[in-house]
């Protein structure tokens, strides 16, 4: 998939809750729980399912952090894939309908 | 042939009755002694009717729980239960072993009790001074030791499975019947929480702060809950932050002797916090953190 053309968006199968600045999440279907950094929560609330993932890194990563804006991309891709294959995250080559979640 | 009319018995844990029906009377008389003191004259919330297999052992598959409508559906190797959200009444088919009774008890109050924001914990507790205080870890971490190493004056809830409630000031422990390596069931009694312990076994006793994310990380993955269901895992996540916001929690590091006790009445919620907000800037690439599944022991 051509790393420009990523769509992300939250899943309907997941509980979310934010506290000290992590974010914390329980997927139903598997009962996996996760808690993201302040970076990947970042990624995670920018999940839409509009905005490009590399629209993302650009405006909420590399704006933020001290970080080289390839090397954020391919850690924020291969976050998105841990986070699609635990069903957290819709991942397409097009924008995401609503109710596609 | 007329049918047995079905016998009950009212078994109230955690202020909630549930009426438990069978025409078995052996069965009856199993689970009147195995709640012996928690069986009640209340008006019964709600019902579950037995109907007893032929003996299958217990099992340790994965419990499925799941909704159909208006109805829960539980089901293991052991047993299978319908359980009707709406009337509030279910059957049970299991067989008399009083294992599989347990489990099924303790996952239609784990329902329950999740939609009123409370939740059964993986822990054992005890009241010391009009106060409650639980004791979490993983199997071996030493829930049972904790209560082996009780003083005399100390009310013990639970060795195993501990039932909290909120209340207008934060939440309250019920004692269970649902036993560990104690192989006795707690007082039918309850007590505000004090404070919740992570234990873990170490050449010292000792105190330790948690951070908020990883208190809750570790309550997750000690609460007992089996539902899919999206609505639930919502509540339950809710009722675990707002756990950790209202109950202080720390890590307990304890040499197994009886020392460890004088830690806990000596517990002191107000100590500093210290968790720095994180200030530095720079990427932090481990992304995801802490996954983990969490366990579905019924």
């Amino acid at each position: 998939m051509p790393e420009n053309c990523i769509y992300i968006a939250r899943s309907s199968t997941i509980a979310a809750r934010a506290l000290a600045g992590e974010m914390m999440i329980m997927n139903s279907a598997d009962s996996t729980f996760f808690t993201l950094n302040e970076v990947a929560t970042a990624i995670f609330q920018a999940a839409d399912g509009r905005t490009p993932l590399r629209e993302i890194v650009r405006d909420r990563i590399c704006e933020q952090f001290e970080v080289d804006p390839e090397q954020a991309q391919a850690d924020a891709e291969q976050f998105v894939t841990e986070l699609s294959g635990h069903g957290v995250l819709l991942v397409s080559n097009q924008p995401l309908a609503p109710e596609a979640r | 042939m007329m049918a047995t009319a079905p016998k009950v018995a009212c078994v109230e844990i955690g202020g909630i009755p549930i009426a438990l029906s069978t025409c078995d009377d052996g069965f009856l008389d199993l689970l009147r002694c195995r709640y012996d003191g928690f069986l009640s004259a209340s008006r019964p919330e709600f019902e579950l009717e037995f109907d007893l297999t032929p003996t299958v052992p217990p099992s340790d598959d994965d419990v499925r729980v799941h909704r159909e409508g208006d109805e829960w559906l539980l089901e293991r190797g052991d047993f299978h239960a319908r359980w009707n959200l709406r009337t509030g009444r279910g059957t049970v088919r299991q067989n008399a072993n009083p294992y599989s009774l347990d489990s099924v008890l303790r996952i239609l109050h784990s329902l329950i009790v999740a939609g009123r924001g409370g939740f059964l914990l993986h822990a054992a507790s005890a009241i010391c001074d009009g106060q409650a205080y639980l004791f979490s870890g993983i199997s071996g971490a030493g829930k049972t030791t904790m209560t082996r190493l009780a003083p005399p004056d100390i009310t013990l809830l639970t060795d195993e499975i501990s039932y909290l409630r909120p209340n207008p000031d934060g939440y309250s422990a019920f004692g269970t019947p649902f036993a560990g390596e104690l192989a006795k069931a707690g007082e039918n009694c309850t007590a505000p929480v004090a404070a919740l312990f992570f234990l873990e076994q170490g050449p010292e006793n000792r105190v330790d702060e948690l951070s908020p994310t990883e208190a809750v990380r570790r309550l997750m993955r000690n609460i007992l809950f089996f539902a899919e269901d999206q609505v639930l895992v919502e509540k339950l996540l809710a009722t675990a932050c707002d756990f950790v916001a209202r109950v202080p929690i720390r890590r307990l590091t304890f040499y197994p002797d009886a020392r460890v006790w004088d830690l806990v009445r000596d517990f002191d919620p107000s100590f500093d916090r210290k968790f720095a907000p994180a200030l530095d800037r720079n990427l932090d690439r481990d992304f995801a953190r802490n996954l983990q599944e969490v366990p579905k022991r019924a």
